[in-house]
């Protein structure tokens, strides 16, 4: 496996505290007034040219988060956070790009850094490439603002919409207001009806009918302001018989204070759609003593409305001090089926509470759960997953397979699986187990030659093969050597 | 000529108990050791500690490796130079292949000499040629890594990665646990085919089973952490007739 050499040789480059995103990009940008009121949602609202309608949808989702309280079942400990002290939008200065020759090189600068393409018309223009590589469409998303979406001529040709949420809002109003806020209504959950009032941007795709993306789509997500929040909303629709698949990976500068991330993913299937959604989420995840590190709440949902759709999750989750966040199906269509791969890595003093829905309403439904739970350090690792059949989802199946892995012995991986049956005709099966790498493992691995980070990163692949094996290919790379840099200097 | 392994008045200790208590041992190139005592005695101890499993402590004495200290380099320095142990109970590693880790591991160490790393159509036609002379399938090196393997098939791996690593020091630690006759016989034959001048051996054994296939050419014997009687080969048959007994008194 030469990625584990290089995976090696790459954390030997990176600093004690590991994380290679954490530089800051110095650029002029435009904010909000600080704080949280009526004021700042008009302000988002004016800043993106909405229509009224989808104002009055904001100021609803506002008022009513004023009289929701926020969540504290999930195994995290934090402390409150002050809503009025953060910032709301943040864009870079610089208004109305007509190509990307106008974004500001700086920007452009932090996304080669990050080995995002952008500039992918110079690719096309000069290089010739190889035979069968894939191509990736990408919207970049800094702050609060989209600052670019590549291949969108391309995309058109198929009929394919992609573009940045708040470009949608006002170009195709119709589709926004018929799906928007149907999977994660407004009312949903504390951070979702924040995310309601204050999202700024996010991606907008429809593929549709019939129609096979002709590429990967991919939102990289970068959070550069101090003291900011991203509210990001993503909205994808497969019609029918439509298939897409979506990536998305998400990084921010190191910094003492925590910063907030409070995201919506809204994904829905018509009849005999598809859409394979995958996450790389690498957010800062605090130093080495538990100071800063992004505060993770997301909101992710996907509705299998039409019968024979089919919604898979994957994620790898290795960054952020906090994660909140259960990427959920609704399999509502007859025969639809909903798959959830996960991967999530705690080290440091990182606490993730994640795991998965998966919701049986129509008949002959089926989900499968794969989870990877990985603890080193002094972290807290908390699997919850819900599996429910309604009365009338006759035949619906689950398999769930937990799986946590502990690295040294100050970390704990907990398993909190809910399991609903309301007929007897559905069939659910659990499997759980816990390990340890033990030190005989890692001895056995070393003894054949393999220094102590390669047997740590080869027994981990391991661990984890079977959700890495869902990722597309390029993702998959980047995630193993991810993983690896996540768990530098977890083991004595 | 430097002997290939020498350990000299070695002292160990687990946890404030001393296990070896000053060991000397010599080995030079092309010889094979056995080194056969009762349960406890220290045999599997100084198997660790020539290749550097954490959790002892050396508190006296020195292990020479072709005229280096030993004791100085991480584990995965002396395999780079050639120390291999064949575990007494391999462990598994879910879900990455044999092949995988056959090739990380003989890659790593070649890097650590300085030699280049072998492709992937050398490597597999190097692997397919050493795991047909131990009759190994393909299949089998498609599995993870000892994952549902019997007792047989574990022990063939540890031979296989023997032949294919090519280290100048094999130690055998008891090969022969948890083997039948058959297998026993399929593992022996696969070691004496890696018997070779610029190769030594050190077969640390309970019964004196083994070394009817692996003919050894000194016998030490240990008891309570010192090697308490050494000889020729037929020390081990001398063994196998009168116990271990004799020699608990004279350690004691």
């Amino acid at each position: 496996m030469p990625a584990v050499q290089e995976t090696v040789d790459r954390v030997r480059q990176i600093d004690v505290d590991q994380y290679r995103y954490g530089f800051e990009t110095i650029i002029e940008s435009e904010k909000a007034p600080k704080g949280l009121s009526e004021d700042t949602v008009r302000f988002i609202s004016a800043k993106k040219n909405e229509p009224e309608w989808m104002l009055e949808w904001r100021l609803e989702a506002f008022r009513r988060w004023l009289t929701m309280e926020e969540p504290t079942w999930a195994r995290v400990n934090y402390p409150k956070i002050d809503y009025q002290d953060l910032y709301y939008y943040s864009a870079p200065k610089k208004k109305a790009l007509a190509s990307l020759d106008e974004v500001d090189p700086e920007i452009l600068k932090t996304y080669e850094k990050l080995g995002i393409p952008l500039r992918e018309q110079e690719m096309l223009a000069g290089v010739v490439r190889p035979e069968g590589e894939r191509r990736v469409a990408v919207d970049a998303v800094f702050d609060s603002v989209s600052v670019a979406t590549t291949f969108q001529a391309e995309l058109k040709a198929a009929g394919v919409i992609f573009m940045p949420i708040s470009e949608a809002i006002r170009e195709h109003p119709d589709l926004v207001k018929k799906y928007l806020g149907t999977v994660v209504p407004t009312s949903d959950n504390y951070f979702a009806t924040l995310n309601s009032a204050v999202f700024s941007d996010g991606s907008f795709v429809y593929v549709p009918p019939g129609v096979k993306c002709p590429m990967e789509l991919s939102t990289y997500f970068r959070i550069n302001e101090r003291n900011t929040g991203q509210f990001e909303r993503t909205l994808i629709i497969a019609d029918k018989g439509a298939y897409v698949s979506y990536l998305e990976g998400c990084t921010a500068p190191q910094r003492d204070e925590n910063q907030l991330h409070a995201a919506v993913v809204e994904l829905v299937t018509h009849d005999d759609a598809e859409i394979k959604y995958s996450t790389v989420q690498n957010w800062y995840p605090g130093n080495s003593e538990g100071k800063g590190g992004i505060y993770n709440f997301v909101t992710k949902r996907g509705d299998c409305r039409g019968k024979n759709s089919k919604i898979s999750w994957t994620q790898v989750e290795t960054g952020s001090a906090i994660t909140w966040k259960y990427p959920s199906c609704i399999l509502r269509g007859d025969n639809s089926r909903g798959e959830f791969y996960s991967i999530a890595i705690s080290n440091g003093y990182q606490q993730v509470d994640s795991g998965t829905k998966m919701i049986h309403l129509g008949k002959n439904t089926t989900s499968r759960i794969i989870s990877k739970g990985i603890a080193a350090g002094v972290s807290q690792n908390t699997y919850r997953g819900l599996v429910t059949a309604h009365r009338k989802a006759t035949g619906a199946r689950n398999f769930t397979a937990c799986d946590s892995l502990l690295i040294g012995d100050k970390c704990g991986a907990h398993t909190v699986p809910y399991i609903e049956a309301k007929n007897s005709s559905a069939l659910f099966e659990h499997e759980a187990t816990t390990s340890k790498i033990s030190e005989d493992m890692l001895f056995y691995c070393v003894q054949r030659g393999l220094s102590q980070e390669e047997a740590v990163a080869l027994v981990v692949n391991g661990f984890v093969k079977d959700v890495l094996q869902q990722l597309p290919m390029e993702f998959a790379v980047e995630a193993q050597k991810l993983i690896s840099i996540s768990l530098e200097g977890s083991v004595g | 000529m430097t002997a290939l392994l020498e350990v000299k008045g070695l002292k160990v200790q687990v946890e404030d108990n001393e296990i070896l208590h000053g060991l000397d041992l010599t080995v030079n190139q092309g010889e094979v050791h056995a080194i056969m005592g009762p349960n406890g005695s220290g045999k599997s101890t100084l198997s660790h500690v020539i290749a550097g499993k954490p959790g002892y402590d050396v508190t006296a004495g020195e292990i020479l490796f072709k005229g280096e200290d030993v004791l100085e380099m991480a584990p995965d320095e002396r395999a780079a130079k050639g120390v291999f142990l064949a575990f007494q109970y391999p462990v598994e590693i879910p879900g990455v292949t044999t092949m995988n880790f056959l090739r990380t591991a003989l890659n790593a160490q070649r890097k650590a000499r300085g030699e280049a790393e072998l492709l992937v159509p050398d490597f597999l036609k190097k692997v397919r040629s050493v795991a047909d002379s131990l009759n190994i399938p393909m299949d089998m090196l498609k599995r993870g890594v000892n994952v549902g393997f019997s007792g047989g098939e574990k022990k063939r791996n540890e031979i296989l990665q023997m032949a294919l690593f090519q280290p100048s020091l094999c130690i055998l630690d008891e090969m022969d646990s948890g083997l039948d006759i058959d297998a026993l016989r399929v593992a022996a034959d696969g070691v004496n085919v890696l018997r070779s001048k610029d190769r030594a051996m050190v077969v640390i054994t309970h019964y004196q089973r083994l070394l009817n296939y692996i003919v050894p050419d000194f016998v030490h014997v240990m008891s309570k952490g010192r090697v308490v009687k050494s000889g020729g080969k037929e020390l081990a048959l001398e063994l196998e007739e009168s116990g271990y007994a004799q020699f608990e008194d004279k350690a004691a």
